[in-house]
């Protein structure tokens, strides 16, 4: 159980950085998700850290210890991959006591501390099986047993779930995360599921291009994105450019619409970009008094939820409703609507004010 | 039920190969190897011939020694390499790839007699030992065990390496990462996870070459200089020189039965590979 600290962690490949200038502080305990589409360096910062891949500037501590010239054998860390790479020749129970074997730990305490993991995980029976005889799932588990089974300092996981079929994986992320609370076992988890990155984490670091572009915990991620990039990888979002208005309460849209939004503290006149997350937008039959004038160009039915696509006159943009009685058909005039604190502004060509 | 059915038509197929395999491959063999028991009657006498000669025995025994060395001189030789390659980028892969496959373009005529200029007394390794005065007198190479397993070997490795180096470079680098991850020094991973998964495949490999030195005929008749004969060679000798051809169907009939049962083993070993 350790803190984790990256300090300007950076990895050059020829003149190409995958990790540019990446700081971050874990606290012992918490479970941290790094979000981030593909070839975003998400994976390159987690092999640095499990010591498979060495930075080419900067420094990892783990539990206060300078850790960033230590090989990933002497780092005593709980790694698991997406392919799970459960050793194919071991039965489950060898691969589980695999790292207590190198660690020259008694056959008596490794039965019981291979038996107590796969009991953790919900394996127990399953030890004289082949890995190859046991679903995507099931392995998964295996793989999770082994990366905890020596108590290690932290907990890495690469894109643990990516291999999984939708219902499986919503079970094992509740599982994964009533795991990691028990063992209170630090933990950073690299995905490029948004929904995973939510579910799970208590903080969320976005990363493009190798630079973090956000850190923060779900809830606010999700509602006070730092900039387009955070906000359009995290879940879908309307964005309307404009000015802010005389009163600071509007933006003057390009097409000369004032819509309201909250409070702003940046000056008039300042651009900006307002985001509207589409399930914070209503749509209301034609002349009910919305903001905005619109023409459902496309409804799309998901059963739970309708996700309507409309014309307005600063543009297509995103609605997604409850997915309950009545509805709007395509080619159906309405009006879009929404309250005014539901609006987040990031002003343009930099970060938020906060 | 569905491959039952369509079993007769995919037969079809094969049917022409199959006649043909028959009529100037199996046939001849069956009738060759039956007059070991049937001439000039029923009988097992052309066996207790080959256990009372001694030169028959003395023969077999050179060929298991020398197919059991040349495997193992495979194998030492092999796995390195294989390992070696491995490591390598693609496009280094691929070149050597070619250079292990290079040999199979030269008749192993020509390759068995370059040996000759190589070892030779004369040849350039004994003319630089010489010169060098590690030796007083020329080495023989040839014409003797060694030269029969230097030649056996040089022919048969990229059928050892070849398979080798596809089975390792199946092997899943994630694999290694994550023995690594869960404290595993370089080494443990070779030897705990590595090796046994390259396993299967050097067992595969080694049966191979075991195989075909049983029957190997042109490099103990060349490297040997006819006074390291080996099966091969002394069924040559026993239907060319000799025209005793029940004693030949007789030592046939043991070479088949050896390289069926090493057949046998390589696949059940291939079996043990792909259920682990």
């Amino acid at each position: 159980m350790s803190s984790i600290h990256l300090h300007s962690v950076s990895k050059h490949y020829g003149a190409v950085a995958a990790v540019d200038d990446v700081s971050l502080d874990v606290a012992q305990g918490e479970f941290v998700t790094i979000l981030g589409p593909s070839g975003s360096g998400k994976t390159t910062v987690l092999t640095m850290i499990a010591g498979l891949n060495h930075p080419s500037a900067g420094s990892i501590h783990i539990g206060g210890r300078d850790v960033t010239a230590l090989p990933a054998a002497q780092r005593n860390i709980g790694l698991v991959f997406q392919s799970y790479a459960l050793f194919p020749h071991m039965n489950v129970f060898d691969n589980v006591a695999f790292p207590l074997s190198v660690r020259k730990v008694g056959a008596r305490e490794t039965r019981q501390r291979v038996e107590e993991a796969l009991a953790r995980v919900r394996l127990d029976g399953f030890e004289r099986r082949k890995p190859s005889q046991l679903s995507g799932g099931q392995q998964q588990r295996v793989a999770l047993a082994r990366a905890i089974v020596f108590k290690p300092d932290i907990l890495l996981l690469d894109e643990p779930l990516g291999a999984l079929d939708r219902k499986l994986r919503e079970e094992v992320q509740i599982e994964l995360r009533r795991l990691q609370r028990s063992l209170g076992i630090t933990t950073i988890l690299v995905t490029h599921d948004q929904e995973e990155a939510l579910s799970l984490s208590d903080r969320i670091v976005v990363l493009d291009h190798g630079r973090v572009q956000q850190i923060a915990a779900p809830r606010e991620a999700y509602l006070r994105p730092s900039n387009r990039f955070v906000a359009d990888f995290l879940g879908t979002a309307n964005f309307l450019e404009g000015r802010i208005g005389p009163d600071r309460r509007s933006i003057l849209l390009g097409g000369g619409q004032a819509i309201p939004c909250g409070a702003s503290t940046l000056p008039e006149g300042a651009r900006v970009t307002a985001i509207l997350r589409p399930e914070r937008l209503a749509l209301e039959p034609d002349g009910a008094g919305g903001i905005l004038p619109a023409t459902v160009s496309e409804a799309v039915y998901l059963g739970q939820s309708v996700r309507y696509h409309v014309e307005t006159p600063t543009g297509p943009m995103v609605a997604v409703t409850p997915g309950g009685r009545g509805g709007f058909a395509a080619g159906a005039q309405v009006s879009a609507a929404w309250q005014p604190d539901d609006v987040w502004i990031i002003p343009d060509g930099g970060s938020t004010p906060g | 039920m569905a491959s039952i059915r369509r079993f007769p038509a995919e037969f079809g197929y094969v049917l022409p190969l199959l006649l043909l395999m028959l009529a100037v491959f199996i046939l001849p063999i069956v009738l060759m190897l039956a007059r070991s028991v049937t001439q000039p009657e029923w009988t097992i006498e052309h066996y207790q011939n080959l256990i009372e000669t001694s030169v028959y025995l003395r023969v077999l025994g050179r060929t298991l020694r020398i197919a059991v060395i040349t495997t193992i001189a495979c194998a030492v030789l092999g796995y390195p390499l294989a390992y070696w390659m491995r490591g390598l980028s693609s496009q280094r892969q691929v070149l050597a790839t070619a250079l292990v496959v290079l040999p199979f373009w030269i008749s192993i005529l020509v390759r068995t007699y370059a040996w000759i200029v190589v070892l030779g007394n004369a040849g350039v390794v004994n003319r630089v030992l010489l010169d060098l005065g590690l030796v007083g007198a020329p080495v023989a190479f040839l014409y003797n065990e060694l030269g029969v397993i230097i030649g056996t070997t040089n022919v048969l490795l990229p059928f050892l390496v070849l398979p080798l180096f596809a089975a390792m470079v199946r092997i899943d680098d994630r694999l290694l990462h994550a023995a690594e991850s869960l404290g595993a020094s370089r080494s443990t991973v070779f030897r705990r996870v590595f090796f046994p998964l390259s396993l299967p495949a050097l067992a595969a490999g080694s049966i191979l070459v075991f195989i075909l030195t049983f029957g190997f005929f042109i490099t103990p008749a060349i490297l040997g200089g006819g006074r390291v004969p080996m099966v091969a060679n002394a069924l040559d000798l026993l239907i060319n020189q000799f025209a005793r051809w029940e004693t030949a169907a007789a030592l046939s009939t043991v070479l088949l039965v050896v390289t069926l049962a090493c057949f046998a083993v390589s696949r059940w070993v291939g079996a043990r590979g792909a259920t682990s």
